[in-house]
């Protein structure tokens, strides 16, 4: 029986604020061994990232490791002086942290950033530094790192990018990787890719892996074994397969079932089958949003001269697009980052005109002259960012009403008061709420009350741009439930934007494909998911980093 | 499920008490007493004509053998100066308080001026983006490398040579005003212009496009409110400098008129007998600027360090 | 390169056709030309001839035309007051502004730069916190009352320093320095001292301001991750990212101080062109007012370009375009 890599006992810390003491890490112990992958999942506040950056030694004030006893392959490492830690950062733990755009030196080159960490550590010179570099690369999956070694950061694309920043980290053999967030910033299909090189190049030099994230996916593909924490605790220990499969703890349970997973079949369908008619006699009205070869360019030339010149650069950002939803279904938009899928929100809510191509809402095209009105009465947004999406210096109450206001739906202070309420009412919140600011609600109630702005001016169409991404699991699935639930009530139809394939499958009636602003498929949701026909589609279906697909 | 939010909302007293800029207020010695060297300097200029034991322009109270009368003392005809008396037997003290005055508000109106005309084409800038900002930011870079004295003297001398000679007295304020105004009004532009941009991307700007709110009300009802923090800093520690700035051009000699004289025309006053021995007709006017200005500027850095949520 | 340069180099002279046209108009159209050039006595047909003399019937464009002509050859008109040509007062007072900035200069960069680096390093020092004391206090205190309390102190009670002039100055071509005498060398402590620390102060809250900016920044967090010495986190790192902003920031607050040295010029009557465009001012004598607007112009225009150079070349961002490959 060897003995762990890293042994936590009784880790605590606290946070001395002016309204009183915060413990953000309450006495948790585990232990990580020789070559094993530990995932360290919780939501949002549950102190994970807290405990990587304990063990670093990098807590600042006003925050304080209160108690400890961290063992490092036998070595006490708690309680030691700055100077001593320093040679334990890098040397014996190295660490991968979550944006991989500002985790590097923009001023540096790679070469140098990597040259430095290597001769900091390791009694080598400056051409053994660099050949060491040059095979860390190389190691790490980036082609001719020989001449890639001299470039900047901002020569490299995200995914590039963090595996220098996994090079940095393996850079001086350490014992230990602690990972924090590492795929959260990437595109989804990378985020696949950069879990292999992970977990690759740790077996290979036998380095064990701390691996924080509130992505169970992530956890599912890549841990051994794993911890669960809620609020500073560590609620539930054990191999990943055993806790997704069978969990013992009440939060746990919770947890699981709230995820999301693509490969559930869509519960509207399922229900359909089991009734036994096909899923295309559910649900089915007139087409109430038609969308016909949407188009956007963007002009990138730059200066005047470069336009003159005719060196233009033009980005086809939404190349040709059409789908049609029927009135009260949920339409879902899929794609990664730079696929166009923003860009079509926002054409067809009404803030960006289009390049070609019509959008019509019941027959009217709104962007047609004089459609303005009907345009800003039927549909409405729901936006990805609940911390943004509220004016932070307008009480609730206002925030609900402007849409009424503007659209002369109500005037009377008496019955606008009162509308609200009722709106704060469906979508469970107390009306007192609305004398209050946004800054006193949690990042799900915020949603909520974005939610509540949306339907005051009674619109039948409603794109929802990732609204529940920014948001923790547990709170995802009951806003999601909110949105299913108003959308019976109201007869609303949704258009729902998201990169998370298996929300979009468990709310969309039909589902669209965008890869670099074109659609490569679109139908019926259960078409797409169970047998998709683009290459694009099958490759972002295996690659999603999913909690069912448990190592 | 967390929907019930049990706590009622706060009134607007006992959200300001509570509010961690009030705390840092309370917690900062600095703060308060400059705060309150502030309020004492204003108040006392503000009331100057009450306070003041003697009106220091009225000719005909002026009595020559007053002159040069150390502070603490009693001058040729009995009269007690708190501060001495300068060479004309006018009261230092007098004459510092309705200095103070003419400073203030020469100081205050122009930084008024500024703050309106550079938060409006800040705002209009950020919002508009493209040529109008690209213009409008050029303009106020070209500005900002230009010490602000300098273009008050070159608006001053224009005026000058635009106004006819009789009117130049009464003008005078307003040209000051405006010159010290019109040089200050880039810091404004520019921060306002950043925060706008800044905002005009968040979404709660979306929210009301798309519900056609037209952009005047956008940028007042919604992006205005959030942009005054740094306003108000940048504000606080430009009034500083405008107070600053209107006694150099007046201790140039050109700035306010004689008859109404500021801090400045006191210290250019009591230059010409420092190195005679008449030291506190320089001395004091010269600290009672120092004083206004610290503790305007130490206001000012006590707020951007409090409105700064990183810095805690 | 060349095109960033090219680029640049049409938008100073865009700047200085503007600066140019704002001086001419000052030069035309404020005061009377005529008026101020011919005795009270000249009959209005005699002031009509020089009108037309002098061109000033013309359109527009052509005497704004003759106007950039002259202004490129040097002629700037003749002063007003001194009824001398200005091309050889600006000239003739250059140099003593141009050796007192420079010394102010220096001095301001040296230790605001030292200072601000200090302050962010050390904020929990004592000493630290007496100059950041000490730098609110600078940018409280006007420069003519800094100047009136250093020559006060310096010259009046201790008499180490002299009070006024630029003593001793040696000639140098048409360059008159007063660097190479003792004289000249004393005298311009004092007047220097006094220009730089307003810039001082700015310069050192601003390095100060952007030294912590960059400290709390992700990449600094992760090179201490890395195990780098302390050393090579706030020198290597955390100063060279400072200093990008800085450099645009500092330079441009140093091109003003050439122009700002007139209150320090009139304290301690130093015979720059600050002190010429002073009393130029007193008395709207347009031609040198103009002549030194456009003097002033051309050393913002000089500063920018020095300083966008700069820039382009310390931070690779700008150099290099951005990630291929993915």
């Amino acid at each position: 029986m060897s003995q762990p890599v890293l042994s936590v006992k009784d880790l605590s810390v606290v946070f001395h604020l002016r309204r009183g003491d915060f413990t953000a890490v309450k006495s948790i112990s585990f232990d990580i061994m020789p070559g094993e992958v530990l995932g360290v999942v919780g939501e949002s506040g549950a102190g994970k990232s807290m405990t990587g950056t304990a063990i670093m030694g990098l807590i600042d004030p006003p925050g304080e490791i209160s108690s400890a006893a961290i063992t490092l392959n036998g070595d006490r490492i708690d309680g030691l002086d700055e100077e001593s830690l320093r040679k334990i950062r890098g040397r014996r733990i190295g660490m991968v942290m979550q944006d991989p755009l500002t985790s590097l030196n923009p001023l540096f080159t790679v070469g140098e950033q990597l040259i430095e960490t290597i001769r900091r550590h390791l009694p080598l010179n400056q051409d053994e530094a660099r050949d060491r570099a040059i095979a860390l690369l190389a190691d790490a999956g980036i082609p001719d790192p020989a001449s890639r070694i001299d470039s900047y950061p901002h020569q490299f694309s995200g995914g590039m990018r963090q595996r220098v920043v996994i090079s940095l980290a393996l850079a001086a053999e350490p014992e230990l990787v602690i990972a924090d967030e590492p795929t959260s910033a990437l595109d989804v299909s990378v985020q696949a890719q950069i879990i292999k090189v992970l977990k690759r190049l740790c077996a290979e030099r036998g380095v064990a892996v701390m691996l924080i994230t509130h992505d169970m996916g992530v956890i599912a593909e890549a841990a051994d074994r794993m911890i669960v924490m809620n609020k500073g605790e560590i609620v539930e220990t054990g191999s990943v397969g055993d806790i997704i499969n069978r969990p013992k703890m009440d939060y746990t349970i919770k947890l699981i079932e709230a995820i999301p997973s693509i490969t559930a079949q869509n519960p509207r369908y399922a229900a359909a089958v089991a009734k036994g008619h096909s899923f295309a006699s559910e649900r089915t009205g007139d087409p109430l949003v038609v969308v016909e070869n949407l188009a956007k360019q963007f002009d990138l030339s730059g200066s005047l001269l470069a336009r003159i010149t005719g060196r233009r650069k033009i980005v086809n950002a939404v190349n040709d697009v059409s789908f049609t939803i029927q009135r009260g279904q949920t339409y879902g938009l899929v794609g990664e980052s730079g696929s166009g899928k923003s860009t079509c929100a926002r054409m067809m809510v009404g803030l960006l005109p289009p390049s070609g191509g019509t959008v019509r809402l019941e027959d009217t095209d709104i962007w047609s002259k004089g459609a303005e009105k009907k345009r800003r009465s039927k549909i409405q947004m729901i936006f990805q960012d609940p911390y943004a999406s509220l004016n932070p210096r307008w009480r609730v109450g206002e925030i609900i009403a402007e849409p009424m206001r503007a659209l002369g739906i109500a005037r009377k202070p008496g019955e606008i008061a009162e509308r609200v309420a009722d709106l704060l009412e469906r979508v469970r919140l107390d009306p007192v709420s609305m004398r209050k600011y946004p800054h006193e609600f949690s990042g799900g109630q915020r949603q909520r009350i974005a939610i509540a702005r949306a339907l005051s001016s009674q619109p039948e169409f409603i794109i929802c741009d990732e609204p529940t991404s920014a948001l923790d699991v547990s709170v995802q699935a009951q806003v999601l439930e909110l949105m299913s639930r108003l959308q019976e009530e109201f007869g609303l139809t949704y258009l729902l934007i998201s990169h998370n394939l298996a929300v979009v499958r468990q709310m969309a009636d039909a589902v669209g494909v965008l890869h670099n602003g074109n659609l490569v498929e679109s139908g019926p949701v259960e078409e797409i998911f169970g047998a998709p026909k683009a290459d694009y589609t099958r490759m972002l279906l295996d690659a999603v980093p999913d909690i069912s697909k448990v190592a | 499920m967390n929907d019930i939010t049990p706590s009622a909302p706060k009134s607007r007293l006992a959200r300001i008490i509570d509010s961690d800029i009030f705390y840092s207020y309370r917690t900062s010695p600095v703060a308060i007493v400059s705060s309150i060297v502030a309020t004492v300097l204003i108040l006392a200029a503000v009331f100057a004509p009450w306070i003041a034991p003697y009106d220091p322009f009225n000719p005909r109270t002026l009595n020559l053998m007053n002159g040069f009368t150390p502070p603490m003392s009693e001058s040729f005809s009995g009269s007690f100066f708190l501060l001495g008396s300068d060479h004309q037997g006018r009261d230092v003290f007098s004459a510092i308080l309705y200095g103070s005055r003419v400073s203030l508000m020469v100081g205050l109106s122009a930084i008024l001026f500024a703050m309106l005309l550079g938060v409006t084409l800040g705002l209009i800038a950020g919002y508009r983006g493209g040529l109008t900002d690209t213009i409008i930011m050029r303009i106020a870079d070209v500005q900002l490398s230009f010490p602000s004295i300098l273009i008050a003297l070159l608006i001053f001398g224009i005026a000058r040579g635009i106004i006819p000679p009789n009117q130049r007295e009464s003008m005078a304020i307003f040209v000051l005003i405006f010159s010290i105004g019109l040089s200050d009004w880039a810091q404004f532009a520019r921060t306002v212009r950043g925060t706008t941009m800044v905002e005009r991307q968040k979404d709660y700007v979306s929210a009301a496009r798309i519900i056609g709110v037209k952009p005047v009300f956008i940028l007042i009802r919604h992006i205005l409110p959030n942009v005054l923090g740094p306003v108000l800093v940048i504000g606080t520690i430009g009034l500083a400098l405008a107070i600053i700035a209107e006694a150099t051009l007046s201790f140039l000699g050109v700035g306010v008129p004689p008859t109404q004289p500021s801090l400045g025309t006191l210290i250019r006053i009591g230059q010409q007998f420092l190195f005679s021995g008449e030291w506190w007709i320089l001395f004091f006017p010269a600290i009672t600027l120092v004083l206004l200005a610290l503790s305007v500027n130490l206001l000012g850095d006590w707020l951007r360090d409090a409105l700064n949520p990183r810095l805690r | 390169m060349l095109a960033f340069i090219f680029k640049r180099l049409g938008q100073s002279v865009l700047v200085m056709l503007a600066v140019a046209l704002i001086a001419f108009i000052m030069f035309r159209y404020v005061g009377d030309p005529v008026a101020s050039m011919v005795s009270q006595e000249a009959s209005i047909s005699d002031q009509e001839l020089l009108r037309e003399r002098l061109g000033l019937n013309d359109p527009f464009y052509e005497q704004f035309f003759r106007f950039i002509l002259n202004a490129l050859q040097g002629d700037f008109g003749i002063s007003y007051r001194l009824q001398t040509p200005v091309a050889e007062l600006i000239m003739s007072r250059m140099p003593a502004t141009i050796e007192l900035a420079l010394t102010s200069a220096t001095i301001a960069l040296v230790f605001g730069i030292l200072a601000g680096v200090f302050t962010a390093l050390n904020r929990k020092n004592p000493a630290a916190a007496a100059i950041m004391a000490f730098s609110l206090i600078g940018v409280s205190l006007p420069t003519f009352l800094i100047g009136i309390g250093l020559i006060y102190i310096f010259a009046v009670e201790l008499q180490w320093l002299p009070s006024f002039g630029r003593g001793q100055v040696i000639d140098f071509g048409w360059w008159r320095t007063g660097f190479l005498t003792e004289t000249g060398l004393r005298s311009i402590i004092l007047p220097a001292i006094t220009l730089s620390l307003f810039q001082m102060t700015l310069i050192m809250r601003l390095v100060r301001a952007e030294m912590l900016e960059v400290l709390r920044q992700d990449y600094i967090k992760f090179a201490r991750a890395r195990g780098l010495s302390k050393r090579a986190i706030n020198f290597s790192h955390a100063l060279k990212n400072t200093m990008v902003p800085v450099i645009t920031i500092a330079g441009l607050q140093l091109g003003s101080i050439i122009t700002g040295a007139l209150i320090t010029e009139t304290v301690f009557q130093w015979p720059g062109i600050g002190s010429l465009f002073l009393s130029s001012v007193a008395v709207v004598d347009v031609p040198v007012m103009a002549a030194y607007l456009i003097f002033v112009g051309f050393v913002f225009v000089v500063v920018n370009l020095i300083v966008d150079i700069l820039y382009y070349v310390v931070d690779p961002r700008l150099r290099v375009g951005a990630a291929k490959g993915h």
